[in-house]
């Protein structure tokens, strides 16, 4: 268990996290599963929620709206279309992103699409 | 002949204008510097999903794939998305997109397929509309933003999307200039729909991949990576094209800067053979009135 694996969080734009974590608590669409080194190889999506991520050096916490996670026995990599760091993030910061998911839900076409809004306002507010 | 006054005019104008070009390769430059780190930030995540998708699309099962991968069936309306810059000065960039879009436009109307273009970006509408009026079907600009973001890119593949869904395309190629080097930009056509799956050498992880689970199943995240690939595509477009843009603007405005330079030489050995003229012609005046007397 004391193994380490490479955790990669990957924005279009850029490489947001590049570390060695011990342990990452991922929100996968059919729900949140825990990943440590040697994890069985799985891809999975994500739905809005709280990545973490533990290293050695301490805990992060990720918010994550949309993407997937790609888990192979030596690496983790997390594709994510927004994502920003809890710690890092002020709340008016979170009250943007809010709008933004209220405004998602307003315009969603089916239900799938409205579920997924309706999970981001709710973890959304339960951070900020 | 000009007067003197005149070639004083030009040489100052010459020399204004090259200081605005001077000027314009220098800020070319420093946008070419963050155009470029922005592509290069760009690369991990459109290599991760390559290899992602790579990993499914090698085994989606042909017959019920989606239809963004193995196409709908037909092959009679092409969408050709052209992008090109918002701004002119930067040299062959914006026409050579736009002659590799319409050669191949000429192609498929020949081969009698119905064409339908989307501009995205001022120049290419303004190239394509002479020959293409009637084919141009949408154009999109995306002036007064700095830095394209990946927001403008889902945009653009929002909508793509939904005119395929409506069936108003079968096919759709992307147009834009692929970044080599500050000198090279080569305009380069990709076909986004049905997706190319980039051919991952499969053989070598093949026994790694046999074993993936996936939540959901294989054909849900199939469909829903093929959707995030086109917006990741086109956004990976524009940002080869922004620094192809500066980097073929830097490359035009050194040019100007030299000939202009030249230009300046040649003025200022005109503008000194004809003040040498004007003296010597005023001496032989005084001369000869002196010797007349």
């Amino acid at each position: 268990m004391a193994g380490t694996f490479k955790f990669e969080l990957v924005s279009p734009e850029r490489i947001l996290l590049s570390i060695d974590a011990e342990q990452a608590m991922v929100p996968g669409v059919e729900g949140d599963f825990t990943v440590f080194a040697g994890h069985a190889p799985l891809i999975s999506t994500l739905r809005p929620g709280i990545l973490e991520v533990v290293t050695g050096a301490g805990k992060k916490q990720i918010f994550v709206k949309s993407g997937f996670a790609d888990v192979n026995g030596a690496a983790v990599t997390v594709l994510a279309e927004t994502a920003f760091d809890i710690a890092d993030t002020t709340s008016s910061q979170i009250a943007a992103e809010i709008a933004t998911a209220e405004a998602e839900l307003a315009a969603a076409q089916d239900d799938d699409q409205r579920a997924l809004a309706q999970i981001a306002i709710e973890r959304l507010r339960s951070i900020s | 002949m000009p007067s003197l006054k005149d070639l004083r005019n030009r040489i100052a104008s010459v020399k204004a204008t090259r200081k605005i070009t001077k000027a314009m390769q220098m800020v070319a430059a420093a946008k070419l510097r963050r155009a470029q780190e922005a592509a290069t930030a760009a690369r991990p995540y459109a290599e991760r999903m390559d290899k992602i998708l790579a990993n499914l699309g090698g085994r989606a099962v042909r017959e019920t794939a989606s239809p963004l991968l193995v196409g709908n069936g037909k092959d009679q309306v092409h969408l050709l998305v052209v992008l090109t810059a918002e701004r002119g000065l930067c040299g062959g960039f914006n026409s050579n997109i736009a002659k590799l879009a319409r050669a191949d436009a000429i192609r498929l109307i020949a081969s009698g397929k119905t064409v339908k273009i989307l501009t995205v970006g001022r120049k290419g509408a303004d190239n394509l509309r002479r020959d293409f009026s009637r084919n141009l079907f949408e154009r999109r600009e995306l002036t007064g933003i700095r830095n394209v973001g990946y927001k403008n890119a889902e945009d653009i593949a929002d909508r793509l999307l939904a005119l395929f869904d409506a069936g108003e395309f079968d096919v759709a190629t992307m147009y834009f200039a692929e970044f080599k080097s500050v000198i090279a930009q080569k305009p380069t056509a990709l076909q986004i729909i049905p997706a190319k799956i980039p051919a991952v050498a499969e053989s070598k992880d093949a026994g790694a991949q046999a074993i993936y689970e996936y939540e959901p199943d294989e054909e849900l995240i199939l469909s829903s990576l093929l959707k995030r690939n086109i917006a990741t595509q086109i956004f990976r477009g524009l940002l080869e094209n922004a620094a192809s843009e500066q980097g073929a603007r830097m490359s035009a405005m050194d040019n100007a800067t030299r000939n202009a330079g030249d230009m300046i030489n040649r003025l200022t050995i005109k503008y000194n053979r004809q003040r040498q003229a004007n003296i010597t012609k005023e001496l032989i005046e005084i001369i000869s009135g002196a010797e007349a007397l």
